[in-house]
């Protein structure tokens, strides 16, 4: 039987998701992944094509908070974490613009 | 004389030392004294705050001896997730990527620990992420079950439930997305609630299922739980998934707690509940058996798509994970690689280096499940089986006042059992998902023992918001049975 | 050289930075010029465990904007999360709305030349969180600033209706008189506040058969002009690429084109393969949002007339120019106080003047508004009088209003005091006339024999006695001396 995802697949979700991968990984992921989405295609057993999607169990709405300021972090506070800090900027090697 | 003061429930510890009879600082140091000499077995903490801790338990005596008022939880030495962020350690999530991160605040249930004048002991294990059911995926270190160091304490709030049995703290605070309370607390033969979604605050719950998690008590008796929850429930502004209480008005768990609840109406799901193993099953009816006892009717349902609350969760949790997740990039904190010579490497090379492979495989699983082409296969139809599952439980509902089942359809494994398939181990969490995907609340109390002396626990569900009723059906079995003041054998 | 007739096809995908004095989902304050990373929390940090709550000024702001272009306001509405990775996105999503916008299905009339309008139609408006700043600057790495982050942004839709560089250029400029009328934003190009990307391309017809060329989405442009611009050359290019290569639109050949203001042209901008794959899905950390009718009710009395109505209406009811209305509703409050003027008694083309030129100038001067110069309506409704009635000139008029702003003393005061009063005692005026007509009588004669030159001349001998006067003299009292003693 086919796999549910092939390895150019797990490829290109680890781009998707910013996960360097070995080849070993892939290798490894493919196999598991295909074995969980092959179970949870179990969900096809179900007819749904008049069932809502719920996102949320909740009954509310409309919660929202009044314009009014609130004290800031502080930029050494802010910085406190950063792998690497320029003065009071973060630090990222350059960014080659592209959309 | 310690180990009976450590063996005290909260409850009794608080009431003794607001009345001066039991020294906070007494107390404190008997628990970091046990700390010095189990935790090197069980490993249930990633950090201890011993100076904090006793200078705390100090502030409180002096308070009580001038007279002053002190909070429902003065003095009792409670453990937290290290899925909470605190302003005092870090706050890892038993991840690499998070191993140096300091939050710059308080959750909200932290707060409300600090304010009802807990002593804060330290920060537990837990699968990375919350992702797991055994607490083996920790990035930092492997916790064990105190009733069996050669097995798992279960997940992933492992370290919060080894920590409470293993007497290394009075009660603790665990998170569950999809079980992680209740499953663990089972493994460990402590209680274990989950509260209603939107019941507790999640702000500074850092996220691994956003519509799914809850934070909850982990204590020794099912007071000790109603207790916990009048400190932590309720509405907080920070958190818009926070119920209002108008909506749903939180209530003095413990005040009507040994109040048996009359006519109670049980519901049991027969072809659901053969999955377990036949001890469990066994332990389950005995119980069932207790409560028929006591005069409770017993009716048989069913909930036709329970089979697939495990599918749906695996797509739901895990989208949603991916996205929770993508914040860890080393940008802006956490674990940067050294070895990234641009700032795309700087992504997938840090994120490759600090989260482990169970993290990855949801990251990736949750990530396709969104991507185009497989959203509406996938997420989409999760959505909707949860719908279905959502209804399964309204129903139910109608006609009793509880649901109950097993938590786990074993007892605790061996560490490394089923480390090698992780569908083996998501199909684990058959028992404990759907209350997650319903956001209903659900409590794991000990029930009964295994021939190798392994704890069971029973789980009894509840409707949404429900949890005053919950915890007494919970208690009229507690006052009933001995099982919760069985000990492990290293205590 | 090939002369294929063709159209131009431009909508418009447009962010407007709301007002608040709060980010969209927590209480830091939107303030620009601070210190990096100065104006920052746990939320817009996007660090773990962190819950956005929602920013009520900011949704009301949105619908009334939605309201304004004529928009279905959703009874219900929800967040989604946009993911893609880039590091002035804290979170690496972006909270936005996809399925349920909270406005849609509206239209914006913009007006044209000759006092026409045009029909837009709006697809959408939603609500979202602005990213960061990233800085290059700064030698071989790049920086982050995420002040801006958590900004709330309204992003206006249109359909593609638009068909020419001007047309677009009037939906701009009215877009940002309409946010500044209902007072949701500042609405500054320069500083971002508004950002507008063209989609571009061409319906070409040749041998009988229409050929459409690929869209392209033009970035970075932060002025009306280099927008205008934009459209106008990316035209020509698709129409030269066309003639060249005969490429038509096609599955996934939309391009993405910077504008290079140095040079005047687009570029193409590089693309990565995944960057459309945002894996929207509902924002669980986020309720919906509900709209009633009490409170919609609530928000439509924010509404208020719209710009290019008042406009229309400026040139009926006071027979203004088409030009002159515009330039007087290109603020909200300088066309109120020119109402306020008119109704204290000033002409309303007299009142039109002094606020358009004088009063223009001096507001740009102070970087206030008009109405905020500290003249009162009614003073300024006395000035227009004296103009009208030939106590003052016009151009005296203009020193009048500077002193009034200086000083805030009424007119009559100002120019009495500057001896800015024109003459109108016929006595008196009438000796200067004389005195000119005695030593200019080749123009006298001129003006008495009635011929091509009579007009002239009459101009002439006028101008001398006003020089006499040092301009103090009433005009048309002078002209009338003049005719009188003349025939
Ligand atoms: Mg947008
Ligand atoms: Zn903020």
């Amino acid at each position: 039987m086919a796999k549910k995802i092939d390895q150019t697949q797990v490829r290109k979700v680890a781009l998707l998701s910013r996960l360097e991968l070995t080849e070993a990984e892939v290798a490894e992921f493919t196999g598991q992944l295909s074995a969980i989405l092959e179970y949870v295609e179990k969900m096809n057993e179900l007819d749904t094509d008049d069932v809502q999607p719920l996102a949320h169990c909740l009954p509310i709405s409309n919660c929202f908070r009044a314009d009014c300021v609130k004290e800031s972090l502080g930029t050494e506070k802010t910085l406190g974490n950063a792998p690497q800090r320029d003065g009071e900027f973060f630090k990222v090697p350059k960014i080659i613009d592209s959309v | 004389m310690q180990d009976d003061l450590l063996n005290m429930d909260c409850r009794e510890l608080r009431d003794g030392i607001a009345a001066g009879r039991i020294k906070s600082i007494t107390v404190a140091e008997a628990v970091f004294e046990r700390i010095e000499q189990y935790e090197p077995i069980v490993g249930a903490y990633i950090t201890t705050f011993k100076e904090h801790a006793l200078a705390k338990a100090e502030e409180i005596d002096a308070q009580i001896t001038a007279g002053k008022q002190v909070g429902q939880l003065a003095g009792v030495p409670i453990a937290v997730k290290d899925v909470l962020c605190t302003t005092f350690g870090a706050t890892t999530c038993a991840s690499k990527i998070l191993e140096n991160f300091h939050a710059p605040y308080n959750a909200t249930v932290i707060e409300k620990l600090l304010s009802a004048d807990a002593v804060i002991v330290g920060k537990t294990n837990m699968d990375e992420f919350a992702m797991g059911s055994s607490t083996e995926n920790s990035g930092l270190k492997q916790t064990v079950n105190p009733w069996d160091t050669s097995r798992v304490p279960g997940g992933s709030s492992g370290g919060s439930t080894a920590a409470v049995a293993g007497r290394l703290c009075f009660a603790a605070l665990g998170s569950d997305t999809g079980g992680s309370i209740r499953q663990p607390a089972s493994f460990c033969g402590v209680v274990g609630l989950k509260p209603t979604y939107g019941r507790v605050s999640r702000f500074g719950l850092v996220a691994y299922g956003s519509s799914l998690d809850q934070i909850g008590p982990i204590t020794r008796t099912v007071a000790d739980s109603a207790l916990m929850m009048n400190v932590i429930a309720g509405h907080d502004p920070a958190d818009s998934t926070s119920v209002d209480e108008k909506q749903a008005p939180v209530c003095d768990y413990l005040e009507k707690l040994d109040e048996p609840v009359k006519q109670l109406k049980i519901a049991v799901v027969p072809q659901f509940n053969a999955g377990a193993e036949s001890q469990v099953q066994t332990a389950i009816a005995d119980a069932i058996d207790v409560y028929k006892n006591l005069g409770a009717e017993i009716i048989e349902i069913e909930m036709p798509h329970l089979d697939y609350a495990i599918a749906a969760y695996y797509i739901v949790a895990t989208a949603e994970a991916s996205s929770n997740l993508a914040r860890y990039d080393g940008v802006h904190y956490g674990h940067r690689s050294e070895n990234a010579e641009d700032y795309i490497e700087v992504y997938s090379k840090s994120r490759a280096e600090g989260f482990g492979k169970e993290v990855k495989r949801r990251i990736m699983l949750g990530t396709y499940a969104l991507s185009s082409g497989y959203y509406d296969a996938y997420y989409l139809k999760a959505l909707k089986v949860r719908s279905l599952i959502r209804s399964d439980f309204t129903k139910a509902f109608e006609n009793c006042d509880c649901i109950m089942m097993p938590v786990s359809p074993t007892t605790a494994f061996k560490i490394g059992e089923k480390t090698d398939d992780p569908l083996k181990m998501y199909l684990s969490d058959v028992y404990t998902i759907a209350a997650n995907l319903a956001g209903v609340p659900a409590v794991s109390i000990p029930c009964g023992f295994d021939e190798n002396n392994l704890p069971i626990g029973l789980q009894i569900l509840a409707p949404a918001f429900g949890e005053d009723r919950l915890l007494r059906i919970a208690r009229m079995y507690e006052a009933r049975t001995d099982w919760h003041k069985k000990k492990p054998a290293i205590v | 050289m090939s002369n294929f007739p063709y159209k131009v096809v431009v909508g418009l995908e447009i962010h407007v930075q709301l007002c608040t004095k709060t980010k969209m989902f927590c209480g830091c304050a939107v303030e620009f010029g601070q210190p990096p990373n100065s104006r920052v929390c746990p939320v817009c940090l996007g660090m773990p465990g962190v819950l956005p709550v929602m920013n009520k000024q900011a949704f009301e702001h949105s619908v009334l904007v939605a309201l304004a272009l004529n928009c279905k306001i959703a009874e219900f509405t929800k967040w989604d999360r946009k993911s893609y990775y880039y590091p002035d996105l804290p979170k690496n999503y972006q909270i936005s709305q996809y399925d349920l916008p909270l406005g849609a299905n509206g239209f914006i009339e913009i007006p044209l030349d000759g006092g026409r309008t045009k029909r837009i139609g709006i697809t959408r408006v939603h609500l979202e969180e602005d990213a960061g700043k990233n800085l290059h600057t700064a030698g071989n790495f790049s920086q982050v600033d995420l002040n801006r982050a958590g900004t709330p942004l309204l992003e206006i839709v249109t359909e593609p209706d638009m068909s020419s560089a001007a047309e677009v250029r009037a939906l701009a400029v009215e877009l940002q008189r309409m946010v500044r009328f209902l007072g949701v934003s500042v609405a500054d190009m320069q500083k971002g506040h508004m950002r507008f990307e063209p989609n571009i391309n061409l319906v070409i017809t040749k041998d009988g058969s229409e050929y459409k060329t690929p869209i392209a989405e033009i970035k970075n442009l932060n002025s009306f002009r280099a927008l205008e611009r934009s459209v106008a050359v990316e035209e020509q290019r698709q129409l030269d690429e066309f003639l060249e290569t005969g490429r038509v639109m096609g599955m996934g050949n939309k391009t993405t084109r910077g504008w290079d203001d140095a040079e005047q042209t687009t570029v193409l901008l590089r693309e990565k393969e995944e960057a459309h794959d945002y894996r929207y899905f509902p924002e669980p950390d986020l309720v919906p949002v509900e709209m009633n009718e009490r409170w919609l009710n609530d928000i439509k009395a924010g509404l208020c007339e719209l710009p290019i109505k008042k406009q229309m209406r400026y040139v009926n009811e006071y027979n203004l120019s088409d030009y002159d209305a515009g330039v007087l509703t290109a603020e909200r409050s300088t066309a109120e106080f020119f109402v306020q003027v008119v109704d204290a008694g000033g002409e309303p083309k007299r009142v039109c003047n002094l606020l358009t030129q004088a009063g223009l100038k001096l507001a740009n001067e102070k970087v206030c508004s008009v109405a905020e110069l500290g003249i009162t309506a009614g003073n300024l409704a006395e000035l227009a009088k004296m103009i009208e009635a030939g106590t003052v000139s016009a151009s005296a008029g203009n020193t009048i209003m500077q002193e009034m702003v200086k000083s805030g003393a009424a007119p009559e005061t100002i120019a009495e005091e500057l001896n800015l009063m024109q003459k109108s005692d016929t006595g008196e005026l009438e000796t200067i006339v004389d005195e000119i007509i005695a030593a200019n009588p080749k123009a006298v004669d001129d003006v008495k024999s009635g011929g091509k030159k009579c007009k002239k001349a009459h101009g002439f001998l006028l101008g001398q006695v006003m020089q006499k006067t040092k301009g103090q003299a009433n005009p048309q009292i002078v002209s009338q001396i003049l005719a009188e003693k003349l025939n």
